[in-house]
């Protein structure tokens, strides 16, 4: 996509990543369910450098009244990043790249929800990224769904996200912030899990973005990858919930 | 909740709190210096109780005012996220913000704790420029306290990344130096409901608050800046007590601060 792109040495005699990776690793990660106290749910998500701090209020009375559905919960969803985020330092507030991923955030999440058990009801999402090194909407929305679940909203299956990309014309995930600037192409991918005693029964794609120069091969072949990384994601999600709740109980099992 | 404003109303009048506090203790106080790992040139996330401010600094190369050529310049902004409260709304600063950062600000400006000086780079060209943004996650009260004490320690954990004169840009992977403290001004806020004067509220309390007064303190003691908030007055005693009273806090938030970030 770039010049600079061939003069990167994407991958060492190991065939590791710019930052001792296999293709197919996550970066570190990091969860912690109810870090607030004033929100109805809150959690913490970690991968790498890339930090977001994720809140959710609600189901709550929607006002102003027009704006509520007489069927189904109303979502509002914000996504923002703090000034000190980014190496150069950003103006406050959400701009427009972040009311879009606002928007696909809140789609990527939706169709989780058990929308209809709360009629004309409003629940906010928030999430604020504290530091960024790629994948911040994605790290976001696996935030959003912990938060959803520590604030008790039924959802269907809980929401894990995270992105593949292409570096050197191979596919990898989990891309950091120079595989995403530099490499050629990035897709975020964010999961519906669907489980049954433990046994994964399938998944809904709610997230798709894609930039780059890919053929449908690459596209497939990041798709696929990105699943992967996502039931990484939901193990430990479902691992944060767990010791949450251990935690409220007192007990060690 | 008028309920609890009436009850907190009532207990304070006996001396009492909702959270059995008496009315000049702190809640515990944490504070963690570089929270932010690699975007931001020095960063603190201070808890006071379940208030949490997260400050980073932004160092950025500017050209200097015209009036004054040889100094660099501080920027103050506190944002109140939509998550820190119920009844935050999302959007640009809203009044409260803006006069936190201002609060903050005027505590660090006027006791001239960053020599403006000492920032500067290419007299008349290139200057620094360091921005103190406040993201506040957490709102349980007090919250002048927390952000002016995340911003000390994120200003003396803080540093200035090495200016590259060819390319006119700055190295942010390379030190050039810690930013240099003058003094240290401390700032903390005394509380009155009804007739009693109390430290360190609760969000709940604040929403029972007639008035505040904000004194800050250099280490020879002091005051360079105060801000009165909120909708009731104070006498002349009382704030000769707030100010007094600030003392034993000021001590115990440089305690704090020496712990974290000590010489």
């Amino acid at each position: 996509m770039t010049s600079s792109d061939e003069d990167i040495e994407w991958f060492d005699d190991e065939g590791k990543r710019v930052d001792g990776r296999e293709k197919d690793d996550l970066r570190e990660t990091e969860m912690e369910v109810d870090v607030l106290t004033e929100a109805d749910g809150s959690a913490m998500v970690e991968v790498g450098n890339t930090r977001v701090i994720a809140s959710v209020f609600g189901p709550q009375e929607l006002h102003p009244k027009h704006l509520q559905e007489s069927d189904r919960a109303v979502i509002k969803m914000r996504y923002n990043m703090a000034p000190f985020s980014v190496d150069d330092r950003m103006s406050p507030g959400p701009n427009r790249r972040a009311k879009e991923i606002g928007l696909v955030a809140k789609k990527a999440l939706e169709p989780a929800i058990e929308m209809e058990k709360f009629p004309t009801a409003g629940i906010d999402i928030s999430m604020e990224v504290v530091e960024s090194d790629g994948g911040t909407r994605v790290t976001g929305i696996t935030a959003a769904a912990l938060a959803l679940a520590d604030a008790g909203i039924p959802m269907k299956g809980m929401v894990s996200a995270t992105a593949a990309g292409v570096v050197d014309e191979t596919p990898v995930l989990d891309v950091n912030g120079k595989e995403d600037k530099e490499g050629n192409a990035d897709i975020p991918i964010a999961l519906i899990n669907y489980d049954e005693d433990g046994e994964h029964t399938g998944e809904e794609i709610t997230l798709v973005q894609m930039d780059g120069d890919l053929t449908q091969e690459q596209v497939e072949d990041c798709i696929e990858l990105a699943k992967d990384g996502c039931r990484q994601l939901h193990e430990m999600q479902q691992d944060a919930m767990l010791e949450k709740y251990r935690q409220l109980r007192g007990g060690d099992e | 909740m008028k309920l609890n404003q009436d009850t907190i109303r009532e207990m304070a009048e006996d001396g009492q709190r909702l959270d059995g506090r008496d009315l000049k203790e702190m809640r515990d106080i944490k504070v963690e210096t570089d929270y932010i790992n690699e975007t931001s040139e020095g960063s603190a996330l201070v808890e006071i109780g379940d208030t949490k401010v997260l400050v980073g600094l932004s160092i950025e190369i500017e050209e200097p005012y015209d009036d004054r050529p040889g100094k660099g310049t501080i920027v103050t902004n506190a944002e109140l996220a939509p998550m820190a409260r119920r009844d935050y709304e999302s959007g640009p600063p809203q009044e409260d913000g803006v006069e936190l950062a201002r609060v903050v600000d005027r505590g660090i400006r006027e006791a001239e704790a960053i020599d403006l000086e000492d920032l500067c780079m290419v007299e008349g060209e290139k200057v620094y420029t360091v921005f103190i943004d406040a993201h506040v996650l957490n709102d349980d009260g007090n919250l002048i306290d927390a952000t002016s004490l995340a911003a000390m320690a994120a200003l003396k954990s803080g540093y200035l990344p090495a200016y590259d004169e060819e390319t006119e840009t700055l190295n942010r992977d390379e030190k050039w130096k810690d930013i240099e403290l003058q003094c240290e001004p401390i700032t903390v806020t005394g509380h009155k409901i009804g007739d009693t004067l109390l430290w360190d509220t609760t969000g709940e309390e604040e929403k029972a608050l007639d008035a505040r007064l904000t004194v800050s303190k250099k280490k020879d003691g002091n005051i360079v800046a105060m801000q009165k908030g909120e909708t009731q007055p104070f006498t002349a005693d009382e704030m000769s007590q707030i100010m007094t009273e600030a003392d034993e806090k000021i001590q115990k938030f440089r305690e704090i601060l020496e712990a974290e970030v000590g010489e």
